[in-house]
């Protein structure tokens, strides 16, 4: 009875107020939306340094007019390197051939390209990718050099937009979280002022807190849930129509973000959802609903 | 039953006290009257047995539990031991008669089956036997109180707690909802009744306690208004 008779007054109390329910699922999901897109990411960058810095190569472009004199001395130079955990020679005509690989879609833009523009370069994976600073200043003053490139630096700043985006993510999620709150709270304020005949007459004979209180609270974590699960459900079709769809180009350079990532937002989004709509409508209530 | 022992209650904000160093003992089963002017401080009495309000100084005991010490997730079962009649009925006006009395019991957890039981019994007492499914606008005061008198009743308190109960009801209303409060106190119920009626006063001739700027001034087996 007493169960059927708290559903019963969740739902009328959801009913009541439509509007402002609506409202409070709606700034709740696209919260949740931020929250999980920002966490993905966040998971996405982590996963994507440890692939990426794994393969990452110091190259060392010579110079064209490089002698193989100078050329020898490089390559002696490197290999004494206790830093040095491999290294590879690539010529001009390696050079070439993975350039004709990479641009293979515009075989103009290859054509216009000769192996004698591009240089030749020692590609070296160190032990310790952050040890790039002490290698690069140990091996500069080599005759011969024409630059050196870490990659790590290129990386550094693709993460650094990935991370400015998360936070920017982190910072909306933030926003419309407070104004969910601020709608919780609202709701249930309205929804005890619309039953407070009910509340008095439970208060005076004796109902328990919770009794009273369940409702209300029910209420906000019921509008919580749903609004996770829209949350969940924006999440879902932005990774299957714009990753996996149309912008399938760009996550294949990026690492693919796995389903099974995807899924563990449910739980996430409809756990703080539920949780933090609980939360607070337990704490409107005690100023609120005073025994 | 009841006793308050040096109670002093100020209100925040207020210059005196509402009730001032009170000491008072009631019986089980006895019918007591506070009268006393308006602001006198009787209705603060009230509060006080209800907790819903806390004495600034002193003790409050009710069904030898002392409330002073109550733990607040416990007043909520303490209330179930205590009913309450107020001068504006206070019924829920979306809910007729029966619905009414039956809230009170489904809300402290009783069955449905319960409420079936019980609830057609004790409208039956009150005297509204047949006039279950009316809503309260279709009553008379009188019969709202009747009903609001049922809700209080429905538990079998040890205590019913009356605030200006006729307040709003005519003489002869009024006659009869004391009628009513006397058969409930024949079966044993305390009962502690707020009023400035000095008429059913008179004709009651129960003990009176009257009040005035918060202490008490007379304290009278059988008394009058006066």
């Amino acid at each position: 009875m007493r169960a059927k008779y708290v559903l019963n007054e969740v739902l009328v109390g959801l009913w009541r107020n439509v509007t402002m329910t609506i409202a409070m699922i709606i700034t709740m999901s696209v919260s949740l939306t931020m929250l999980g897109a920002s966490v993905l990411m966040y998971m996405q960058v982590d996963q994507m340094k440890d692939y990426y810095y794994g393969e990452i190569e110091v190259s060392i472009f010579l110079r064209e007019d490089v002698t193989d004199a100078q050329r020898e001395a490089i390559n002696q130079a490197i290999e004494q390197n206790p830093l040095v955990l491999e290294k590879t020679y690539e010529s001009r005509e390696d050079a070439f051939k993975k350039f004709q690989t990479l641009w293979k879609d515009s075989p103009d833009f290859v054509k216009s390209v000769t192996p004698e523009s591009l240089p030749e370069s020692y590609r070296v994976k160190l032990k310790d990718p952050q040890q790039y600073q002490s290698f690069a200043d140990q091996i500069k003053d080599q005759q011969g050099i024409q630059d050196i490139v870490d990659q790590r630096e290129l990386l550094d700043k693709v993460f650094k937009i990935f991370n400015a985006i998360q936070v920017f993510a982190l910072v909306v999620a933030g926003f419309m979280a407070l104004a969910a709150l601020l709608l919780v709270g609202n709701t249930i304020q309205v929804a005890a002022y619309s039953k407070r005949r009910e509340v008095a007459v439970m208060k005076l004979v004796g109902a328990s807190n919770w009794f009273i209180q369940a409702p209300f609270v029910l209420e906000a974590v019921a509008a919580g849930l749903i609004g996770a699960i829209l949350g969940f459900v924006m999440i879902f079709l932005i990774k299957v129509v714009l990753l996996d769809g149309r912008l399938q180009a760009l996550t294949n350079i990026l690492t693919p973000i796995p389903s099974e990532n995807v899924w563990l937002m449910l739980p996430l989004l409809a756990g703080v959802g539920a949780g933090v709509s609980a939360i607070t409508g337990w704490v409107t209530l005690r100023f609120y609903l005073k025994v | 039953m009841i006793q308050l022992e040096n109670v002093t209650k100020t209100y925040p904000k207020a210059s005196r006290p509402s009730l001032d160093d009170v000491s008072v003992g009631i019986e089980k089963g006895e019918f007591v009257f506070f009268i006393g002017p308006s602001g006198s401080g009787k209705s603060t009495i009230i509060k006080l047995l209800l907790h819903e309000v806390a004495p600034t100084r002193g003790k409050v005991v009710v069904n030898s539990k002392d409330v002073t010490a109550l733990r607040s997730w416990k007043i909520p079962h303490f209330r179930r031991s205590i009913g309450c009649v107020f001068q504006d009925f206070r019924l829920l006006p979306n809910r007729t008669a029966y619905e009414n009395v039956a809230f009170a019991l489904e809300v402290i957890g009783k069955t449905k089956a319960v409420a079936r039981r019980v609830v057609p019994e004790v409208l039956e007492l009150v005297g509204l036997g047949g006039k279950e499914h009316r809503y309260p606008h279709e009553l008379s005061g009188g019969e709202q109180q009747r009903v609001a008198v049922a809700r209080a009743f429905v538990n079998r308190p040890l205590i019913l707690l009356a605030d200006e109960p006729t307040g709003n009801l005519d003489p002869d209303t009024s006659i009869e909802i004391m009628r009513l409060l006397d058969r409930i106190n024949r079966t044993g119920t305390t009962v502690v009744m707020v009023t400035h009626d000095s008429n059913i006063v008179n004709q009651m001739r129960r003990r009176v306690i009257e009040i005035e700027s918060g202490r008490i001034v007379r304290d009278q087996a059988r008394g009058v208004y006066g």
